[in-house]
């Protein structure tokens, strides 16, 4: 197997358009919290954002910045801070790395947009467990910390069948929020504007989907790696237009790739889903390892996280709470096996890499038998890798290399 | 006339192998050195000492494969190179003719291995981030206890009542081998004990399926921890020829491989007839 050859990454074209409505964006946020023209809230990644849209907040994603430190490298240096104040080395990275900034007064966002000093003070802290609880302890030490209310959704979690008793629950939760928010924001909600924001919300996933789906061709023209970027607006702006008018020209320009027979990789010779996280501080490696040999990482779990089918506008709040219900990490072993399966015939999958993170229980699916009973199913072989989102310190780069070497050595061979 | 050779360099991160084939598939000649720090010279002088069993210069080599942690240094001799997994598999495929289950206990990492009846690799595990169950452990150990490494197997075999260490972790095992000191065990039994520990650590990793084989360097200079194996495991367990070189060997014979697929061996095989 060739070795340490100079790979050259395609670039994707509409990334520019991308970096400028982030850009954007976090000017935005960060206005609102210097001026106080408009309330800042934070808001876990797949917590009630639409009704904080529509509710007129600028949002800040806590997750999203947590990535940003694992994607720059620097968590590694700042999880410490955390874990001195009593916040273990073995729980969420992202929430170590996030509170370890804060507490150095460090942010990615200062070096990538000038004129930010920092992350944007909230005005409230909004949570659903439907992650995992350390979403909750993690606005938990913020509110404390800052002085502003913590509230959220206590979801439901190893759901089957999402059931009219799960909606009404998260429903309920969700309606309670809103006189507490309607007070920090000073407005009434209007339910126009958040049909409207959930009907922004469902076209935004929905072309996230379509641009995800055209890895369905071969060669796949983006690989994971390109989603973990390229996700950035369905995470940040969704319940926006610009994150719409982004992903037309992200689709456009993926649909020329397929017609020009273009692949994210040099002769697709294998074709590979990844279900957990990314390592963020690894994500060039990763993708440079994968395409010298000549393997795309096409289709992941983690992407298609960020696709909601429920949302609509003609039943905002309810179709809201099915939508951050039927999201996979709140799903049961049962479903969580069908999809990937289902996964693996829409995509054509030879391989699937399970990434076990060590301090996210909740993103690691290789812990109670599932890639065991996949492949008993499928017959598609798959590869346990350990290693963590945020801690460098929990991964072994050579040990990643030589096991993913392996798996596509035995790909290769077995066909 | 000399034949040419087929080469395979295993640059493990305690060791560096490397062996020597014929076109018959036959071991000639191999060499094992410690990796130090300077991977590239202490392949090259394994190489020459294994050409040098093998009754052969450098010129003689019609094919080389490397693999392991420095598989990418010894670009003097070779730029093909496979992963230790690879290897051993290969390895494993030539010597056996079944179903098997390899376990390689290296200096850093363990590897399982389950090749099918027709030698095709069905899985593989590799440890996690832990050393628990490796040669590194082993080492850590010897040093501790103040024993060479080389003493370790006849000690064991001397053990009457094997202390049971219950941690994952080699620190923690450290402070138990203490522990078991401070209480006056008998040094035999806690050297078996920590034996026993490296095969718990290894036979808990995976299920295994056919005839189980071992490889790596540990029980090539332990081979009591084959026998304990066997014992754990409650079935017989075949340490073969060569145990440490099977990744090496693995690797030339994926040069032969490649000989063959290229041609090159069919334009050697006309001229030879002493392979």
């Amino acid at each position: 197997m060739a070795e340490e050859k100079k790979t050259i990454r395609k670039k994707i074209q509409a990334a520019d358009t991308m970096n400028r409505i982030m850009a954007d964006y976090f000017h935005e946020l960060n206005d609102a919290a210097a001026t106080g023209k408009r309330k800042v809230a934070w808001c876990t990644s797949v917590g009630p954002a639409e009704l904080l849209q529509a509710l007129g907040f600028a949002v800040h994603f806590p997750e999203n910045h947590a990535a940003m430190l694992g994607a720059t490298r620097m968590s590694t240096d700042l999880i410490p801070a955390a874990n001195a104040i009593g916040y273990s080395p073995d729980i969420c990275s992202y929430l170590t790395a996030d509170i370890g900034a804060y507490l150095k007064g460090i942010t990615p966002l200062a070096k990538a947009y000038p004129g930010i000093q920092s992350v944007p003070k909230p005005d409230v802290l909004v949570y659903n467990t439907n992650q995992c609880r350390d979403v909750q302890d993690w606005m938990a030490w913020y509110s404390k910390k800052l002085g502003v209310p913590s509230i959220g959704i206590t979801s439901p979690k190893n759901v089957n069948d999402v059931t009219d008793a799960h909606i009404d629950d998260v429903t309920r939760q969700i309606e309670a929020l809103i006189p507490t928010l309607e007070g920090i924001a000073g407005v009434k909600l209007d339910m126009d504007r958040l049909r409207e924001t959930v009907d922004l919300s469902r076209e935004c996933t929905e072309l996230w989907r379509q641009v995800l789906e055209t890895a369905k061709a071969a060669p796949a023209p983006l690989t994971f790696f390109d989603g973990t970027i390229h996700m950035g607006p369905a995470v940040v702006l969704r319940g926006t237009q610009r994150a719409i008018d982004y992903y037309k020209i992200l689709l456009a320009e993926l649909e020329q790739r397929i017609r020009d027979g273009v692949g994210a990789v040099d002769g697709e010779s294998s074709r590979i889903y990844w279900e957990g996280m990314p390592v963020w501080g690894r994500l060039r490696q990763h993708s440079e390892l994968f395409a010298n040999l000549k393997s795309t990482v096409l289709a992941s779990t983690y992407c298609s996280s960020w696709i909601f089918p429920a949302f609509d506008g003609n039943d905002p709040i309810r179709s809201m709470a099915k939508a951050y219900l039927e999201l996979f990490i709140v799903r049961s072993d049962r479903y969580k096996e069908k999809y990937i399966q289902g996964m693996i015939e829409k995509f054509r999958i030879d391989g699937i890499i399970y990434h076990d993170a060590k301090t996210c229980p909740y993103n690691s699916n290789s812990r109670y038998g599932l890639p065991g009973r996949v492949e008993a199913e499928t017959g598609i072989p798959s590869l346990v890798i350990s290693g963590d989102l945020n801690d460098l310190r929990l991964i072994s780069d050579e040990q990643t290399k030589t096991n993913i070497e392996a798996f596509i050595e035995q790909i290769a061979e077995g066909r | 006339m000399t034949t040419p050779v087929f080469v395979g360099l295993d640059i493990g991160s305690s060791r560096t192998k490397v062996a020597v084939i014929g076109a018959d598939r036959g071991v000639l000649g191999h060499a094992v050195r410690k990796s130090g720090t300077d991977f590239t010279a202490t392949a090259a002088t394994c190489l020459d000492e294994s050409l040098e069993m093998a009754g052969r210069g450098r010129g003689g080599i019609a094919g080389a494969m490397s693999t392991g942690y420095g598989r990418a240094n010894v670009a003097f001799v070779t730029t093909q190179s496979r992963t230790e997994i690879g290897c051993l598999s290969r390895f494993g495929r030539e010597r056996f003719h079944e179903a098997i289950t390899i376990i390689d206990i290296g200096g850093q990492d363990n590897k399982v291995i389950k090749l099918d009846g027709e030698g095709r690799r069905a899985s593989f595990k590799m440890n996690r981030k832990c050393a628990a169950g490796t040669g590194a452990f082993l080492e850590e150990m010897s040093l501790r206890l103040d024993i060479p490494i080389e003493a370790m197997d006849a000690l064991a075999r001397e053990s009457t009542e094997m202390v049971k260490l219950g941690s994952y972790c080699t620190v923690f095992s450290a402070t138990e081998v203490l522990e078991n000191i401070r209480h006056g065990k008998k040094v035999p039994d806690i050297v078996k004990g920590l034996f026993y520990s490296v095969i718990k650590r290894v036979i808990e990793m995976d299920s295994h399926d056919g005839q189980v084989v071992m490889t790596g360097g540990v029980v090539a200079h332990n081979p009591y921890i084959v026998e304990m194996a066997g014992e754990m495991a409650g079935r017989p367990v075949v340490l073969p020829e060569f145990p440490q070189l099977a990744g090496a060997i693995g690797a030339a014979l994926y040069a032969l491989d490649e000989a063959d697929s290229s041609g090159i061996r069919n334009n050697i095989s006309a001229g030879e007839n002493d392979g």
